[in-house]
């Protein structure tokens, strides 16, 4: 055991280190479709465009900035959130309100959604996959193997994002409103809560925490109109297992895929990681369909 | 013509390869005899066109506008664009204009086939042109077949030299996969060393490269250690590095899609300066900047061209011609913009492939559709193709029986983030006996 152990070690650091970046970068793309499905109810199938628009924008503001990393990743920080989510706001008033968040008629418009987003980025971005740089640019030298300094600094960022939610959450009138209406739509709106614009307000959030993560994970990959379907899947994953509507569900999830994607991944097959996640999907529903903090929908 | 005098040059002559040098010599002579047209400024071929006044000849172009292609399609279709302005300004196609009728596939296999039926029922088109991604190949070729429309790809895998498709499919100016790795297996393993992991997409093209690389380290006396394969919609690459055995003296790589850039960064993220000897081919970094932020650990990796990105590395007429005309700069960009950069070993191919069909038309008489035997015939009797204009890669030797081209190949070092060309194959260490006949199958 401990020879096995001496000479895995770098594998073992490898799996957690790949593993935790991907989970904290998971938790952030899903805690958006966790908190839209939480309050409102609705599944969102275009999560993974408002991703993408995210990671467009930033290379937007790469240009704009006439390729200067640093300023324009700080400026694609604030554009990319408020854009996408002013979107998502539209987006909110003008398909979601109108057809009054029906589950089923608000899949089939997402899907619509995401089919105008990708190709309207299609038709304006191109097809193609443009690189952004990164706004700070190291390799980290461990004893075993380098890795990129940009990727850890993705971590640490998505896991003050991931606080700064759960603060706005627990502390914020929004976040108390945001609870409410996740328990009773009907009673909070006789409290007083203005649950009409609450809902609109957490679409928004939802969208934007997903453009942030797009921003951020644009310099390690590269912004391109398909980017979307990945995390789509993956948080669509995390949410089923975490249980939906719960954020801390979501949090331990996607620690739970994400790391064990990591293990699993280098020390097996990376698509066998993806084959036992999707195992796991259908055991949690068949287990606790609910998932593993999902309370019963009120 | 210059054809008939001028014998291409050869890298490497193998005096063991006394059958293949006569078998390319044939070549040359039959490209001599007029097979090959490399100097189309010539006043007859012109006013060949100018006696003519008949309908265009309508080629539909399955282009990968979009999806994980959508790089090399962009690019395919301007080089396409350029041969036909540059034939139609050259007499045509036999005396006719030459029309390109683009359609979008979507890099996918079933629209694939869905665009070659397109063609054939709603456009008409004489011919069918240009499929780059062998899964697309694969998924359309069926369907040529059973419209028995002729159908001449671009791709590099070794699905049509395979056996596995049919007769009315070509692909006579790109070579495949087990005769690029065949030409330059030997010296890799001589100079790079014989501890080998292979890095490959996890599909048919991908197992192209695994497994004619595998033959050919054994041939060799070298060892593969590690066979690493990657899913195409892999956007993190690190934890495959992790698999890399200790002991691997060489890297060999060869990624596709969207991810290249991602994929060859990270490895150098991997590995620093502590690196093992790379080899790569080109894909893993067709359209991208050799100066990209992360890519400096490329410096002293070796890379396959198929045609050198950088104007020094083949400076021959039909080279500064063809890359003229397609607008390309000296360093492999577009003339634009020097941030747009091509696919450049590959699209040769389209260009190449334009011209092989002019020949086919011409030789055989082709009038419209009546005439697919006759063309097809024809083009089965082709030799090969002399270097120049039309051919600005390279001479070709053509198989008639496997439908498929040899040529020669370019191994480049990354020296000051620029390709310089350190060797170049001959045609025949890319040989190998056709293992297919399609001219026995029924037309």
């Amino acid at each position: 055991m401990l020879v096995w152990f001496e000479d895995n070690v770098a594998l073992l650091f490898l799996a957690l280190l790949d593993g935790t970046v991907t989970a904290f970068v998971l938790a952030l793309i899903a805690l958006g479709l966790s908190l839209v499905f939480g309050v409102m109810r609705v599944v969102n199938v275009a999560h993974g465009e408002f991703f993408m628009l995210g990671a467009v924008l930033a290379w937007a503001c790469f240009h704009f900035t006439g390729n200067m990393p640093l300023l324009g990743f700080l400026l694609a920080l604030i554009v990319a959130p408020v854009l996408v989510g002013g979107l998502a706001m539209l987006s909110d008033r003008f398909i979601l309100h109108r057809i009054q968040y029906n589950p089923e008629s608000t899949i089939v418009a997402t899907i619509g959604l995401l089919y105008i987003i990708q190709q309207l980025v299609l038709s304006f971005f191109g097809p193609e996959a443009r690189p952004v740089e990164a706004p700070i640019y190291f390799r980290v030298q461990f004893p075993w193997f380098g890795y990129s300094g940009y990727k850890l600094i993705v971590a640490v960022l998505s896991g003050f994002l991931l606080l700064v939610t759960w603060f706005l959450m627990v502390r914020s009138k929004l976040g108390l409103y945001m609870r409410a209406t996740q328990q009773d739509a009907e009673i909070a709106q006789t409290f007083g809560v203005p649950t009409r614009s609450v809902y609109s307000k957490v679409f928004a959030i939802g969208a934007g925490l997903a453009a942030l993560a797009g921003v951020l994970v644009v310099p390690i990959r590269q912004a391109d109109y398909l980017m979307g379907l990945e995390p789509l899947l993956l948080s669509f994953i995390v949410v089923i297992i975490g249980g939906l509507g719960s954020l801390r569900g979501t949090l331990v999830a996607a620690f739970i895929v994400g790391i064990s994607d990591g293990f699993i991944s280098v020390f097996y097959e990376p698509t066998l990681a993806k084959m036992l996640a999707t195992v796991l999907v259908a055991a949690v529903l068949i287990v606790k369909p609910t998932g593993l903090f999902g309370e019963e929908p009120g | 013509m210059e054809g008939k005098e001028k014998k291409p040059e050869q890298s490497v002559k193998n005096k063991s390869q006394i059958s293949r040098r006569s078998l390319f010599g044939t070549t040359a002579a039959v490209a001599g005899a007029g097979v090959l047209a490399s100097n189309l400024t010539d006043p007859i071929v012109r006013s060949a066109y100018a006696a003519g006044s008949d309908a265009p000849i309508r080629i539909g172009f399955q282009v990968h506008r979009t999806g994980i292609g959508a790089t090399y399609g962009k690019w395919y279709e301007r080089t396409t664009n350029a041969a036909a302005k540059y034939i139609n300004e050259h007499g045509g196609m036999g005396g006719r204009p030459v029309e390109i009728v683009p359609e979008d596939d979507g890099t996918d296999p079933k629209r694939g086939a869905d665009v070659v039926e397109k063609f054939a029922t709603q456009h008409k088109v004489d011919f069918v042109y240009g499929t780059l991604f062998s899964h697309v190949v694969m998924g359309s070729s069926p369907r040529a077949g059973e419209l028995k429309i002729p159908y001449f790809v671009v791709s590099e895998g070794y699905h049509v030299a395979s056996g596995a498709l049919n007769r009315y499919v070509f692909q006579p100016c790109i070579t495949d996969v087990r005769s690029q790795i065949s030409a330059m297996s030997g010296w890799i393993f001589n100079n790079l060393g014989k501890k080998m992991t292979l890095i490959y997409p996890d599909y048919a093209f991908g197992y192209n490269h695994r497994d004619y690389a595998s033959a050919a380290a054994e041939k060799h006396g070298a060892k593969i250690s590690a066979k690493l394969a990657i899913p195409p919609t892999a956007s993190s690459f690190t934890r495959y590095f992790a698999k890399i055995p200790k002991d691997t003296e060489v890297i060999y790589h060869v990624m596709v899609g969207p991810g290249v850039l991602t994929f060859v960064r990270e490895m150098g993220e991997h590995f620093g300066s502590n690196r093992p000897e790379i080899f790569g081919f080109i894909d893993s970094l067709e359209g991208v900047a050799l100066d990209s932020p992360g890519l400096d650990f490329l410096n002293g990796t070796y890379f396959w061209e198929a045609m050198p990105r950088y104007a020094d590395g083949y400076p021959t007429h039909g080279e500064k011609v063809y890359r003229n005309a397609v607008g390309v700069d000296a360093n492999g960009a577009s003339k634009s913009d020097s941030k747009d950069v091509s696919t450049y070993s590959h699209m040769f191919g389209c260009w190449e492939t334009l011209f092989a069909i002019k020949e086919a038309v011409e030789q055989s008489g082709y009038r419209d559709k009546r005439d697919y035997a006759n063309l097809i015939e024809t083009f089965e009797g082709f030799q090969g193709f002399n270097e120049g204009i039309a051919h600005p890669q390279g001479s070709k030797m053509f198989s008639g029986k496997s439908h498929q081209c040899y040529g020669q190949q370019f191994i480049s070092k990354v020296e000051n983030s620029k390709f310089d060309v350190v060797h170049r194959t001959s045609i025949e260490d890319g040989y190998y006996e056709p293992e297919t006949d399609y001219t026995k199958l029924p037309l």
